[in-house]
This record gives structure tokens, C-alpha cells and sequence, in this order.
């Protein structure tokens, strides 16, 4: 599998990320290097071995299910670009 | 819909349920979020996607979900992840939602549904774990969106059907069903028109007989159980007809307009979302161990399907009663209260089906906003059981008691209708009454029987409306027949 310009240029709008014409070639690059590696990677027979999400071994920790008290209201705001009184604003958005 | 149209072709419905679940605190942050608070004074740090926050999750979140899978008899994992859901959107500051995506906790249960005729059993694919987004409000403000985040982080649960439904009217019953065991297990509220229960659905229709799906269609925005009914209904007959006029349905996502009463497209499948999910790195996997899962089960409480069957079995109520008072678990919960205090299961069946929910749907109000306590209604019940009151006059009390906090025996006194069952009092009354109506004495003892009504409506406007009709019965009887 081979990672092209197009497809850097895709992930690339997924993740909100602008790119210069030489980056998307670096990236490209670089990905398919990573892919290289997954392949060989793959070259290993792991058909008993369990996947593995998380690196440290650890089970559920559940939390008690108790309100404690908010921030304040003009802590939550504080490190907004732009907010109103009330709320955060964010440049229109039209689905 | 036309009937040719549904001779020809059925539909394959599969709906998704969003149910807010009651917790005390958000998913993953200890915060309540409550409906209708003043906008961002319900967050925490980690609400707002600040960097270095991390979430540790509500154990009540995985306690009412694995509820729900008990109940809707689901297969629970002993190991699940929760995965992260990638999209950009200002009401979600994270840039993820977390969900599950490979390994739900619940999979592959079911339900069973009655419709008129017929009975069906719908199966689950899926319930999975997730936290809900903020709230985007456009429309304030010319040049802006505002962001609301009070609800980001609250604890969501998602029901996935298989796609076993074929009419609306099924999808309609089947998420009934949903919202009964919702509201059984007191894990969600239900309540479709406040958001706290949501549903999508995917509908696509084929010539009857085939096989093979056809192109579904995703649909959005139906905020009560008539409009997901009437959404659907509209989507089935759209596809029919532009399958039939020789066009084909194209793969997307539809918004019901409910005032317009049709769908129109909000996203094609070409611009569907690209979730890059990936198992969530700050949290670890849920473990459910056999302890865990025996405990919660041993907390479910009686759902409806049995308790409709136990009233049916231990009051002698008939089906479609026993039907009717279980739809709402508070509705069954008062009526046994009332049972309990009043000792007759069949006087408080009776005041309950016809007065009190008389009550409810005059002013649309829940069981929970009714103000007559069970304890006061079965006073009610026990005057006229003892017959001190007679049914006109124990209607005229309970429209009484529902603004006077009053007991029933002091509000019958005080309307002074206490009912006579002095048979001095009564014979004087019955012997004027004989005296004063010769005509129709006559021509009872001719046999005309149903002139009892008559005696018997004369005493009560004689003694008015005290009298107790039994004994005036008897009284005339037995002195029109010897």
C-alpha cells in the first residue's frame, strides 16, 4: 500500500491541518515509510496473541457517581478567543 | 401510503436510540449537569477539552447500562474499550467524543414488541457507552454560533436495532418498548421532547419477496414518538415512489421538517464523516466480572411484561387492563399503593382507569404531578366500600380532593353527603314518595319494573343525593310486592 499526495491532502483536511506543497511530499514520504514498517510488522503470526489497547496493564476505575461543584462561570469563559457573557462564540457554522 | 404501494414492496427499518442516562455526574467528570441551568456554570475543566484533564469514568454509567442490556436480555462483555470518535465541531472541544466503537458492552439481545394482532421479536445488535456534545445555538446572534457546553460530558447510552422493523407503526411500538424499559429501570427519563430520549432511523425498502436490502436512507431530527411514525412513513412512501417512477434512492442523511411533515437531505454519503476511531488511550478497559454483573442483576426491578402478568394473576384484572396500568411503572406503582391501603384490588382498578387518569389526560400531567396521594384516595375507596357515600357522590369528592387537602370523610361531611342508611329516615322518605305517585305505583305493581329508577331517583332528590339507593331498593320492593 502506498500513501499518495491526494491522500496526505485528505488526512490532512480531517485533522484541520494546512499544508505547503512540500510538506504533503515530506509526509507522504514519511507515511509510507510507517506503513513499510507496519508490513513488516505484519510478517509476524500473532493469531493467539490479544490485542493490546493500552500499554499498562490496568482494569476499570470507576469513579462514585457524586457531583462536585463547577468552575465559575467566568473561569469557565476565561480562556476563550471570544465569548459573550453567556456563552463561547465561534464563527458561524452552517452544517 | 397506498396499498399497491405495500403490496409490492416492504420496508427494512432499523432505529438507533440516544437515551441521557440519570446519573448524578457527567460521564467522565465529576459535575451534574441539569436541564435548563443558566449556560456554561455546569463544567469542569476537563468539559471544556483543556489540555491535561483527563476522564476517570461514572460507575453509574456502566451500572445502567449493563441494566439495560440485563433487561433487553443482551449478551454483556466481560472486557470492553471505549474508543475515541474523531470529528471537528465547536460544541465538542475535545475534537473526539468518547464512545465505543469494536467492543460495545451490550450486543446481540432483543425485544419483544404487541401490535395489534401480532406479537415480534426485535432484535438488538448493540448498546454502547458514550458522553454527549454542547449545545450549538445559531440563531442568537447574526455573525456567530454560540456555545453552550453545560451538556458536554453527560452520560449517553445508544441502542442499536437490528433492521427487523417493517412498518412505522412497528418502529413506533418498538420504541415504546425502549422508553417502558427506560423508565422501568429509572435509568433515563424518557422524555423525548426535552432530548433526554432521541432516536434516528435508517429505512430503505425492496420488491417483496428479494432478499437483498436497498439503499438506506439515515433520518434525523424527530423530537416525539408521532413524528418518528410519521417521518418514517413519509421516507417509506418517497423511496416507493421514486423507485417506482423509475429513480434510485441515493445513500444519505434526511432531516424531518415536522411542520412541513417531509424530509429533506442534510449530508450526502460523499460528505458522511470520516470518525477515525481508535481505542481511547486515557481510559482503561471496563472489566465486568461475574460478581459485578450478579449484584446489578439482582437490583433490576420487575419490568412491565411481568408485572402485567403477576395483575393479571394476583388482582383478576383483565388483560388490556393489566396493559394499561403498567405502560407507566408510576402509574403501576401508585395503583399498588392504593391497593395496599385500600385492600381492594378491584374499587381501586376501577377509581384508577377512570378517575384518576380521567385527571392526567384532561391536564396532560404525569402520575408523579397528580396531587391525591395514594394513601387519601383509598379513604375515598373505603367510604364507598362501607357505603357511606354513594358513586355520584364519591365522583363529586374526588373532584373536591384534587384542590382540598382535606380528608375524604371530612369533605363528605362538610358537602353533606354522607349517604342516609337510617331505615327510620329512609321508610318515612319511601312511604311520601308511594303516597305522592300513585300513578306510576300502579303501574309497577302492573309489572313495570323499570319504574325502580324512578322511586329510586325521587328519593335521592327527596334526601339530596344521600339516600342509599340499596336500601331504597329493598324498601320498594318490599312494599310494592307483598
Amino acid at each position: 500500500m502506498s500513501v499518495t499526495e491526494k491522500d496526505v491532502r485528505y488526512v490532512a483536511g480531517l485533522a484541520r491541518l494546512q499544508l505547503s506543497e512540500k510538506e504533503v511530499k515530506t509526509l507522504a514520504g514519511d507515511m509510507n515509510d510507517i506503513l513499510g514498517y507496519m508490513d513488516q510488522l505484519n510478517e509476524l503470526d500473532t493469531t493467539n496473541v490479544e490485542p493490546l489497547e493500552h500499554v499498562i496493564e490496568m482494569d476499570s476505575r470507576l469513579r462514585k457517581d457524586e457531583a462536585k461543584a463547577p468552575i465559575s462561570h467566568e473561569d469557565a469563559l476565561k480562556n476563550a478567543p471570544d465569548a459573550d457573557s453567556d456563552y463561547f462564540r465561534v464563527p458561524k457554522v452552517i452544517e | 401510503m397506498s396499498t399497491i404501494a405495500h403490496e409490492r414492496f416492504e420496508a427494512v427499518i432499523g432505529l438507533e436510540v440516544h437515551a441521557q442516562l440519570l446519573t448524578n455526574s457527567k460521564a467522565f467528570a465529576p459535575v451534574a449537569s441539569i436541564y435548563g441551568e443558566a449556560p456554561n456554570t455546569q463544567v469542569t475543566p476537563l468539559c471544556l477539552g483543556h489540555p491535561g484533564t483527563l476522564p476517570v469514568v461514572n460507575e453509574n454509567l456502566v451500572r445502567y447500562i449493563i441494566k439495560m442490556g440485563l433487561a433487553t436480555n443482551c449478551g454483556i462483555a466481560p472486557k470492553s474499550i471505549f474508543a475515541r470518535k474523531n470529528y471537528f465541531y465547536p460544541d465538542l472541544p475535545k475534537g473526539y467524543q468518547i464512545s465505543q466503537f469494536e467492543t460495545p458492552i451490550c450486543h446481540d439481545g432483543y425485544v419483544d414488541i404487541e401490535l395489534e394482532g401480532y406479537n415480534k421479536r426485535i432484535g438488538l445488535t448493540r448498546i454502547h457507552m458514550e458522553e454527549d456534545a454542547g449545545k450549538s445555538i445559531h440563531d442568537q446572534d447574526p455573525y456567530n454560533t454560540l456555545v453552550d457546553l453545560n451538556r458536554a460530558g453527560t452520560p449517553l447510552i445508544e441502542i442499536v436495532s437490528e433492521p427487523d422493523l417493517r412498518t412505522p407503526q412497528e418502529a413506533y411500538a418498538y420504541l415504546s418498548k425502549i422508553k417502558q424499559i427506560v423508565q422501568y429501570l429509572e435509568v433515563c427519563d424518557g422524555n423525548m421532547e426535552e432530548g433526554s430520549l432521541r432516536c434516528d432511523a435508517n429505512v430503505s425498502v425492496r420488491p417483496r419477496g428479494q432478499e437483498k436490502l436497498g439503499t438506506r436512507t439515515e433520518l434525523k431530527n424527530m423530537n416525539s414518538f408521532r413524528n418518528v411514525e410519521k417521518a418514517i412513513e413519509y421516507e417509506i412512501y418517497r423511496q416507493i415512489e421514486l423507485i417506482e417512477s423509475g429513480g434510485e434512492v441515493v445513500q444519505q442523511t434526511r432531516l424531518w421538517d415536522s411542520n412541513k411533515m417531509q424530509t429533506r437531505i442534510m449530508r450526502s454519503k460523499e460528505e458522511a464523516h470520516d470518525y477515525r476511531y481508535f481505542p481511547e488511550p486515557d481510559l482503561p478497559p471496563i472489566i465486568v466480572t461475574d460478581e459485578m454483573l450478579e449484584e446489578i442483576r439482582s437490583e433490576l426491578p420487575e419490568l412491565a411484561d411481568v408485572r402485567q402478568k403477576r395483575f393479571v394473576a394476583d388482582y383478576g384484572m383483565s388483560e388490556v387492563d393489566a396493559v394499561t396500568i403498567t405502560e407507566d411503572r408510576y402509574l403501576a406503582d401508585y395503583f399498588e399503593s392504593v391497593v395496599d391501603y385500600s385492600g381492594n384490588a378491584k374499587a381501586s382498578l376501577n377509581v384508577v382507569l377512570s378517575e384518576v387518569l380521567r385527571i392526567l389526560n384532561e391536564k396532560s400531567i404525569s402520575i408523579q404531578e397528580f396531587s391525591i396521594t395514594p394513601q387519601r384516595l383509598s379513604e375515598l375507596i373505603k367510604l364507598k366500600e362501607e357505603d357511606k357515600i354513594n358513586s355520584s357522590a364519591m365522583q363529586t369528592i374526588f373532584n373536591k380532593m384534587l384542590e382540598d387537602e382535606g380528608s375524604p370523610e371530612d369533605l363528605a361531611k362538610s358537602m353533606n353527603l354522607i349517604q342516609v342508611s337510617d331505615s327510620g329516615f329512609l321508610e318515612e322518605l319511601v312511604d311520601d314518595i308511594i303516597a305522592n305517585n300513585p300513578d306510576e305505583v300502579e303501574r309497577f305493581k302492573a309489572g313495570k319494573k323499570q319504574l325502580m329508577g324512578f322511586f329510586v331517583g325521587q328519593a335521592m332528590k327527596a334526601s339530596k343525593g344521600k339516600a342509599n339507593p340499596k336500601m331504597v331498593t329493598q324498601m320498594v320492593t318490599k312494599k310494592l310486592e307483598a
